[in-house]
């Protein structure tokens, strides 16, 4: 092969050129998609509303409606735990990648966090799309076998030892997110305000909620 | 199949790379790629078809590439198989594309398709199924992973093979991703959520008081005798040699 002819040394261990170019990839989306198009199986509009659905409707700022209820009615906090798909139905939120969800609540006693090894299960309805390092291998790989240290020198985040670390990997259909602490200052805060607390690392378990004390002081 | 996606407890991949202000997209071939991915899952390759197809992309290309490549090659792996598309229509649709940037594909519309997809978005598409069988194993529950290499698909990560773990909760039974992903039918059964002690999964170098918690299809389990296996079978062992 000319691969291995051009190199000097011994042969490389795998012969082909990863990944695709930018320009290639973009030939070989647009070849895919004209020739579903072509055959009527796809059509432009379906490819189109999914994209803006998920760049515009469907994201963070719905779980964290749910936890801001969560935090101020305790019976609705008690259905989530015990039920998210059905807590989160009351609210309208719910579809694709969210057909089983399972909160899990964040406590002085123990910390959750939740990945996906295998892929990047992630429960769309309340997070929206999965950022990148979610899904690369590097936050896959490690936040399984070394949650503490890796939330610690990756995510500026200490969990105590004497807090149980709980890893969720999301293996199956069902899909995890955290329902972190409600932090300390925000007694009085309207659910809106709240909800601007919650961020998507505080549901992924990588972050707490964010401190009002210091936005208000700003 | 031990594949480069199974990457759980893997070392030497370096730090984890995060970006401030992460657009949902980064590319307009990206967009295109998710967004034909959701009109096709379903009508032309099942959930299960779509993981495998991304597994057996070869490991160097799998690790060095962006997500939605990996959608990508998995559309293009799953359409050609399956006969949607053929090979030299592609070939030659790409190169087209490559001769001329400019080039777009088809605007056709479909109002109704459209709105179906976006219902099975806000409803979502459960791989859930009732079946006849109560489940084999109850919360508390002592249960050990089987030991398996299967060069087909499979949702039990190397990590946590052979492994003792105690149910936590029974969820209701789920098409089986094993049998699915290979035409071979939607198996339905229990699957359960698995508390493993950290120690269990990484030996001495576990961190202390943590635990994984892994959603396992009834077939990936079988009931443990004991309580911490391992450990007790080397007793035993010596024991035996005591006398």
């Amino acid at each position: 092969m000319s691969t291995t002819a051009q190199h000097r040394g011994s042969p490389l261990p795998v012969g082909e050129q990863y990944p695709l170019d930018e320009r290639e990839l973009e030939a070989r989306a647009r070849a895919l998609e004209s020739l579903l198009i072509e055959k009527g199986l796809v059509s432009s509009d379906m490819i189109e509303k999914a994209v803006h659905a998920y760049e515009n409707d469907i994201g963070p700022m719905l779980g964290a409606r749910v936890v801001a209820r969560a935090w101020t009615d305790p019976q609705f906090k008690q259905r989530l735990l015990d039920n998210a798909t059905a807590a989160c139905a009351e609210m309208d939120i719910g579809g694709m990648q969210g057909e089983h969800m399972v909160c899990v609540e964040n406590t002085a006693r123990v910390h959750n966090v939740v990945c996906c090894t295998l892929c990047s299960c992630y429960p769309w309805p309340v997070l929206g799309l999965p950022p990148t390092w979610y899904k690369h291998p590097q936050y896959r790989a490690k936040i399984v076998a070394d949650p503490r240290r890796t939330l610690r020198e990756e995510f500026g985040l200490a969990i105590p030892g004497n807090v149980e670390l709980r890893v969720w990997d999301s293996s199956a259909e069902i899909r995890y997110w955290v329902l972190p602490e409600r932090p300390a200052g925000s007694e009085g805060m309207s659910e809106g305000e709240l909800a601007g607390l919650v961020t998507r690392e505080s549901m992924i378990g990588v972050a707490k909620a964010k401190s009002p004390i210091g936005s208000r002081e700003q | 199949m031990n594949g480069g996606h199974d990457v759980g407890g893997m070392h030497g991949l370096g730090p984890i790379i995060r970006e401030t202000n992460e657009p949902i997209f980064h590319t307009e071939w990206e967009r295109r790629v998710f967004g034909l991915q959701l009109s096709t899952l379903g009508p032309l390759f099942n959930p299960d078809e779509m993981r495998h197809g991304i597994e057996r992309m070869h490991p160097v290309h799998y690790l060095a590439s962006r997500y939605y490549e990996h959608w990508l090659c998995t559309m293009e792996t799953n359409f050609l198989e399956k006969g949607i598309i053929a090979r030299e229509e592609y070939g030659a649709r790409i190169r087209q594309f490559l001769e001329d940037p400019s080039q777009r594909p088809p605007h056709v519309e479909n109002p109704e398709r459209a709105e179906h997809l976006m219902e099975a978005v806000r409803r979502g598409d459960s791989t859930s199924a009732s079946i006849a069988e109560r489940p084999r194993f109850k919360p508390g529950d002592r249960v050990l992973t089987r030991t398996i290499s299967p060069k087909g698909h499979t949702r039990l990560p190397r990590y946590a093979r052979g492994k003792r773990g105690e149910i936590v909760r029974v969820h209701g039974a789920f098409v089986f991703p094993d049998t699915s992903a290979h035409g071979l039918g939607p198996n339905p059964q229990y699957v359960y959520t698995v508390r493993f002690a950290g120690e269990e999964l990484w030996g001495r170098d576990a961190e202390p008081n943590s635990t994984v918690h892994l959603d396992c299809w009834e077939d990936y389990l079988e009931a443990a005798r004991g309580t911490r296996a391992p450990r007790v079978s080397k007793q035993r062992l010596s024991v035996k040699g005591a006398k």
